[in-house]
């Protein structure tokens, strides 16, 4: 399998303003040099808890935001990403890197470029409730990227709609009406309508299901699974529930404070978890069966704030392993099994 | 279908709602059918300058002739205050419509890009805010000449800054709006999402505040031309009536109220009119309100 | 032991413009003694309402329709009916003796004020004889071995304030205390029972583990975290000891970790406190760790209501059953519940469930099922059994 979204070293700043001037005086660190491959077909569970930048990372890989610094490939050849990376060791600023980089770092694109790749690459967000446009029909909504590309007009667009409507479970009837006649599970349905309609390869969901009831969240998930399996889409997948992430995905990312802490196949992370978090995580979770309320740890302390993250592995204050070493310096990913990275300097 | 229904239903509940509604429909019917309620003298040049019957200076009472009166150099006070309402309605809804696009067209610039052009745009209309109302629109009308049409541009260039500052909040409200940001990633321009998205949305606030607005824009418009800086002399237009009006409001001595008609008979339909507006702003606001919207 | 609350029949309903929606339709449950009763539903369920109606804060245009919700009164050993009581009465039992946490910490708290003025404002509505009785005492042992020049100078203000506390410790609104409360200066006296509140906020603070209490006392909400957030709340809603506390999807809107060390807490204050619980939630994950019996609840009925270890090993009701297959769960196919949600305005006849159940017989559809007990403590509200 080949990788599609390729994300190196990625940061994404937000400055934080203050005084009367509105002069930045401090940064949040929402992403903090996350490097991330999705392959081809594959479905990528990001799982972390509040503030650790995971709706961040999707907005900034599907550009509605500009990172700070690093790369995003979409869909760029091994050869090319290898061959940018040698010129960028020789840390020579030449105009060919430049041109390498305008032509195939999502980072650097703006206008057309970017244009192009909305009909590639897709985000579905989190609230159904406030992503549709109260005052546009059903049919102006879900047909509106077709509109936006000039893909289909007319008649042609109708009937797409119709389709694309059908397709997640919504009748062809509804076209005429409004967002607030539909509840929570069939507006995400539109949602997912919407974003399909241009047909991409790539789509980016952030807690698409947090908002939504149990029952419902279940008929969105097996959705997402059989239009995955028709189109052949590959998946994003921002949740903090890690119920979800462990039935669904084929592969998972643990984040914490704007990091990847651990990454692996889903039954590896949920049966041998190795980072400390990602333990604490799993133990967290409550799960529907009064028998497995043995054997839990509570973590200690909160998520400390990405504006001011602590020095070293930025979760050491509430490790139980934590160590000198943890303190000062920040672990990188290292694999510890096949397909399983962790950032430990103790992994379990 | 049903949201129109449920809306005229909300209306009719309402009483106040309701009389809201018939005045301004009274004060519609009025402006339509003038030449027929008040009909234009023969030989008659501007339809919308009172005839008038002779030069005597007392205002004449209401009489089989003039059933409201005649004012200071014997204008029809009916004709007036018929053909008045049309005058009444081209104020207010030109005020409106050029405010509001001005506005919209500022406003929307000023909240969707935000930086410089905000700025810019708002330190503008800050200008503009830092004087009285009322003066600068007396200033502007004489330092251009008062007529009907120098008091709408006056008006405009008063009003137009509280509009573009409405307007800009809601835009800065919705611009981070998760649809706003969904179509964006659908990949729509600007102008598309401004268009599309970001004004529909707006509009309907804006045009709530026009509707309680509307009664504000004929009153100035009443009080310049109350201060002479009006309609010319003889032009049925309720304010220049009232300013007719000004040296008859207290009668003789022992009469105090001998010439009533000359000042309430305007005043009456100025009142109604901007009540009338008032009423129906409270029930649009009541009806797009979305805290209310489900009750 | 008698139940703490008992429901008996209750019907809220909505009078909207587009028709009346049945919130609640025919409720019987009951809460124990020193109990921890979770209420699981989806959205429109009716769990939130059930609570309010028993602090009986339905908003409008909602109404409590008909039914009883009876309050076992340990101290005077009676059933009190909260339904007919009147105002004044019903408002000294709210956030006294029944208190509620809600979803959002945020909205619960006035931004303007600081934690401690806030939870401290709690005591000074409903404990004013036990803050007094406190002051009292203070000022006694002040008067007994206080000397030197400044406790001689105070010493005449002491005593008069000795007499004012006294005063209020006997009879919690007389004329006295009340008059000088409202005057200028003279409220000045009162203070001791304002300081005293504020000693007992901080030991509130630490009672659900607030770290370094005494200084988030004197900060404000916008200063803490959603999790420090909750626990103020919770120690709010804590503050006088109530017999009930009723806990409004307390960890939806916190972090796996926070939700974890909250449900860790409740399960504490029931054991120290001894104290009821009414735990709304929609995640039956945190139903099966907190609670000791469950109810489920669809579009306004209870569907079952069950001991958690009954209820998520042999549940009974379909509801139930497509509900707990519904959660996502690591090596188990993900079962869907077909159709949508009953409509409130115009629910199903019968049973509101059987348009959507996999077992419907014709009589699902014609007669509403009874709640019936099919086991100890095991009711089901099904024709099936």
């Amino acid at each position: 399998m080949d990788t599609l979204v390729d994300i190196k070293k990625l940061k994404k700043h937000f400055p934080i303003l203050g005084g009367v001037f509105r002069r930045p005086v401090g940064m949040v660190k929402a992403l903090d040099g996350v490097s991330l491959a999705i392959r081809r077909g594959q479905w990528l569970g990001l799982v972390g808890e509040s503030g650790c930048g995971k709706t961040t990372l999707a907005k900034t890989v599907i550009r509605l935001w500009k990172p700070t610094s690093g790369h995003i490939y979409f869909d760029v050849p091994d050869e090319t990403k290898a061959l940018i990376e040698e010129l960028e060791s020789q840390g020579k600023n030449g105009s060919k890197l430049n041109y390498l980089l305008n032509e195939n770092d999502l980072a650097t694109f703006s206008g057309n470029r970017l244009r192009s790749l909305r009909r590639r690459a897709q985000l579905v967000h989190q609230d159904p409730f406030t992503s549709l446009d109260p005052r546009m029909k059903i049919k102006s909504t879900v047909g509106e990227p077709l509109r936006i590309h000039h893909v289909l007009s007319g008649e042609a667009a109708r009937s797409a709609v119709k389709e694309l409507l059908e397709r997640v479970g919504l009748s062809a009837g509804q076209l005429e009406r409004y967002p607030h006649q539909f509840s929570g599970g069939q507006r995400q349905r539109i949602a997912i309508a919407r974003a399909l309609a241009t047909k991409p390869e790539f789509i980016a969901f952030d807690e698409p299901t947090s908002a939504l009831d149990v029952s419902v969240q279940a008929q969105i998930l097996n959705l997402l699974k059989d239009l995955k399996k028709e189109f052949g889409l590959t998946y994003l997948y921002i949740t903090h529930e890690l119920l979800i992430a462990e039935s669904v995905c084929d592969y998972i990312a643990v984040m914490y404070l704007g990091k990847v802490v651990e990454m692996g196949r889903p039954e590896e992370i949920f049966h041998s978890p190795r980072h400390p978090y990602s333990q604490s995580l799993i133990a967290a979770t409550p799960v529907p069966d009064p028998s497995r309320r043995v054997g839990r740890i509570v973590l200690p302390g909160e998520v400390p704030s990405p504006a001011n993250p602590p020095p070293g592995c930025a979760f050491h204050p509430r490790c139980s392993r934590a160590s000198d070493e943890c303190r000062e310096l920040a672990p990188e990913l290292r694999p510890v099994s096949s397909d399983h990275y962790v950032a430990c300097f103790h992994p379990l | 279908m049903s949201s129109w229904k449920l809306m005229l239903r909300q209306i009719v509940r309402n009483p106040l709602s309701l009389a809201g509604v018939i005045i301004i429909f009274i004060f519609i019917t009025l402006a339509i059918f003038a030449p027929l309620i008040a009909p234009v003298p023969e030989g008659h040049r501007d339809p919308y300058l009172i005839p008038h019957d002779g030069y005597s200076i007392t205002p004449q009472p209401p009489s089989e002739e003039h059933i409201f009166g005649t004012t200071q150099g014997q204008y029809d006070i009916f004709y007036g205050c018929i053909w008045g309402a049309r005058t009444a309605f081209r104020v207010a809804f030109l005020v409106m419509a050029i405010t509001i696009l001005i506005g919209l067209v500022l406003g929307s610039l000023s909240g969707y890009f935000g930086g410089k052009i905000d700025e810019v745009i708002m330190r503008i209309t800050d200008v503009f805010l830092a004087f009285p109302a009322l003066i600068l629109a007396m200033a502007i009308v004489a330092s251009i000449g008062p007529s009907i049409n120098t008091v709408i541009i006056a008006l405009c260039v008063v009003w137009w800054p509280s509009y573009a500052r409405l307007i800009r909040g809601d835009i800065l409200a919705l611009r981070e709006e998760d649809y706003v940001e969904a179509s964006r990633g659908l990949g729509a321009s600007s102008a598309r999402v401004i268009l599309r998205h970001v004004l529909p949305n707006a509009i309907y606030p804006t045009l709530i505040m026009a509707s309680l607005d509307i009664g504000a824009v004929v009153l100035s418009a009443a009080a310049l031309s109350f201060l002479g800086l009006g309609a010319p002399e003889g032009y049925a237009d309720w304010g220049q009536m009232t300013e007719f009006a000004r040296n008859w409001i207290v009668g003789p001595q022992n009469d105090p109220l001998k010439y009533w008609y000359a000042v309430i008979t305007p005043g009456v339909f100025i009142l109604f009119f901007v009540l009338g507006w008032n009423l129906l702003g409270d029930a649009f606001r009541d009806i797009f309100d979305p805290r209310l919207a489900r009750r | 032991m008698k139940d703490l609350i008992k429901i008996r029949d209750l019907a809220v309903r909505f009078y909207t413009y587009e028709g009346i929606v049945y919130a609640i339709d025919d409720l019987d449950l009951e809460i124990r003694q020193g109990e921890t009763l979770g209420i699981v539903g989806e959205t429109g369920s009716g769990k939130t309402m059930t609570a309010l109606a028993i602090l009986r804060l339905i908003p409008y245009p909602g109404k409590i329709e008909s039914g009883s919700i009876l309050f076992f009164d340990k101290s005077i050993d009676q059933e009190l009916e909260l339904l007919k009581l009147r105002d004044d009465r019903m408002r000294s039992i709210r956030g006294n003796r029944i208190s509620m946490v809600f979803q959002e910490p945020g909205a619960a708290l006035n931004p303007v004020y600081t934690i401690g003025d806030q939870i401290s404002e709690v005591f000074l509505l409903h404990r004013r004889r036990e803050l007094a009785q406190r002051a009292k005492q203070r000022l006694d042992s002040l008067l007994s071995d206080g000397n030197g020049l400044a406790a001689g100078v105070k010493r005449p203000f002491w005593g008069w304030q000795r007499r004012i506390y006294d005063k209020i410790a006997k009879e919690s609104h007389a004329f006295e205390p009340r008059l000088l409360g409202r005057l200028p200066l003279f409220r000045r006296l009162l203070w001791r029972m304002g300081y005293e509140a504020k000693l007992l906020t901080v030991d509130m603070l630490k009672d659900v583990e607030i770290p370094d209490a005494a200084r988030v006392a004197v900060q404000y909400p916008h200063q803490l975290s959603g999790g420090m957030k909750q626990r103020a709340v919770i120690a709010m809603a804590l503050a006088c000891s109530p017999e009930l506390l009723i806990a409004d999807e307390p960890t939806t809107s916190l972090d796996v970790t926070i939700q974890a060390q909250m449900l860790e807490l409740f399960r504490r204050i029931k054991v120290d406190k001894g104290a009821s619980i009414l735990f709304i939630t929609h995640n039956l994950g945190v139903a099966s760790e907190v609670c000791d019996r469950v109810a489920v609840m669809y579009a306004g009925r209870l569907c079952e209501v069950a001991p958690v270890g009954e209820m998520f090993v042999h549940p009974l009701h379909p509801y139930t059953k497509a509900l707990l297959n519904a959660v996502p769960m690591p090596g188990k196919k993900l079962e869907t519940i077909p159709g949508v949600l009953a409509d409130a305005l115009n629910p199903p006849p019968g049973c509101r469930f059987h348009p959507r159940c996999p077992s419907a017989m014709p009589i699902c559809g014609q007669e509403r099922a009874k709640l019936k007990e099919v086991s100890k403590d095991h009711m089901v509200a099904c024709h099936l059994y």
